[in-house]
């Protein structure tokens, strides 16, 4: 038996979730970046499964988004990283439920 | 395509993504976070986006992982326990899971197995990224400077 086209968007929707468990649950906010991190890369595999299992057009459109996207996703990176640091430097701390100044 | 390694690496992969979301350790959840990495990206190989599957590698596993482990070893000060499971957390992920996965398999036009292969070489993209895709190119151009340039600014130390 081959691996469908379903059986990708199962292992696809797993990782999303997960990811959104990581985001959701931890509280250190670069563990909430990670799980972010991973549900962008469960996106990335639908396009690469979508793009895979269509007749494939000519130019390679799924390529191109899962390379434009984890070109972007590396930005975001970069810039939630330099927030944790900042935030590390004002606050000393990198728990987001002490980083409760703007509750009203 | 083999589904004996399809499995071996969906396993992989998300046994990682699971081990990222619970392990108390910080640096032993980034550690498994890049083996998630690693296993989407052999996932990518196969499904025959060979290219897609080494940007990943490079991009994430060599500059994302790396950055991620010197954030934590400078922010290290507070490696305290994160608190107890957040069960509400677990329970909207398992939901979206069931649902997510309940959508998949109702529907039935996704049911198929993979046509044949044209293999996608490196120049086909190449070619597709300075002709259709150029726009989007220096689009993603500015934003990565814009983004690395703005980062700086955060980091740096303010000059009194």
């Amino acid at each position: 038996m081959t691996p469908t086209l379903q059986i990708f968007l199962v292992v696809s929707a797993a990782l999303f979730s997960t990811g959104l468990l990581a985001a959701l649950s931890r509280r250190h906010a670069i563990f909430i970046l990670i799980g972010i991190e991973m549900m962008l890369a469960a996106a990335n595999l639908n396009f690469i499964a979508f793009w895979r299992f269509s007749p494939q057009p000519q130019p390679p459109t799924g390529v191109m988004i899962a390379i434009f996207s984890i070109a972007i996703a590396a930005a975001e990176a970069a810039v939630g990283l330099a927030l944790v640091i900042a935030v590390y430097r004002h606050y000393r701390t990198t728990n987001v439920d002490h980083l409760d100044q703007l509750k009203g | 395509m083999n589904s004996i390694a399809f499995v071996l690496l969906s396993i992989l992969t998300l046994a990682a993504a699971l081990a990222t979301a619970t392990l108390q350790k910080l640096m032993h959840a980034t550690l498994s976070f890049a083996v998630t990495l690693v296993g989407v990206a052999a996932l990518f190989f196969l499904l025959g986006a060979e290219f897609v599957g080494l940007v990943l590698v490079f991009v994430y596993i060599g500059a994302v992982a790396v950055l991620i482990v010197f954030t934590i070893l400078l922010t290290r000060r507070d490696v305290g326990k994160d608190r107890g499971a957040n069960w509400g957390g677990a329970f909207l992920a398992v939901a979206v899971f069931g649902g997510l996965t309940w959508a998949i398999l109702e529907t039935q036009s996704v049911a198929i197995v993979a046509p044949h292969l044209r293999t996608l070489t490196v120049k086909r993209i190449g070619e597709a990224l300075m002709t259709s895709y150029v726009w989007p190119l220096q689009c993603v151009g500015v934003l990565l400077t814009a983004a690395l340039i703005g980062a700086l600014v955060l980091v740096m130390e303010e000059k009194r």
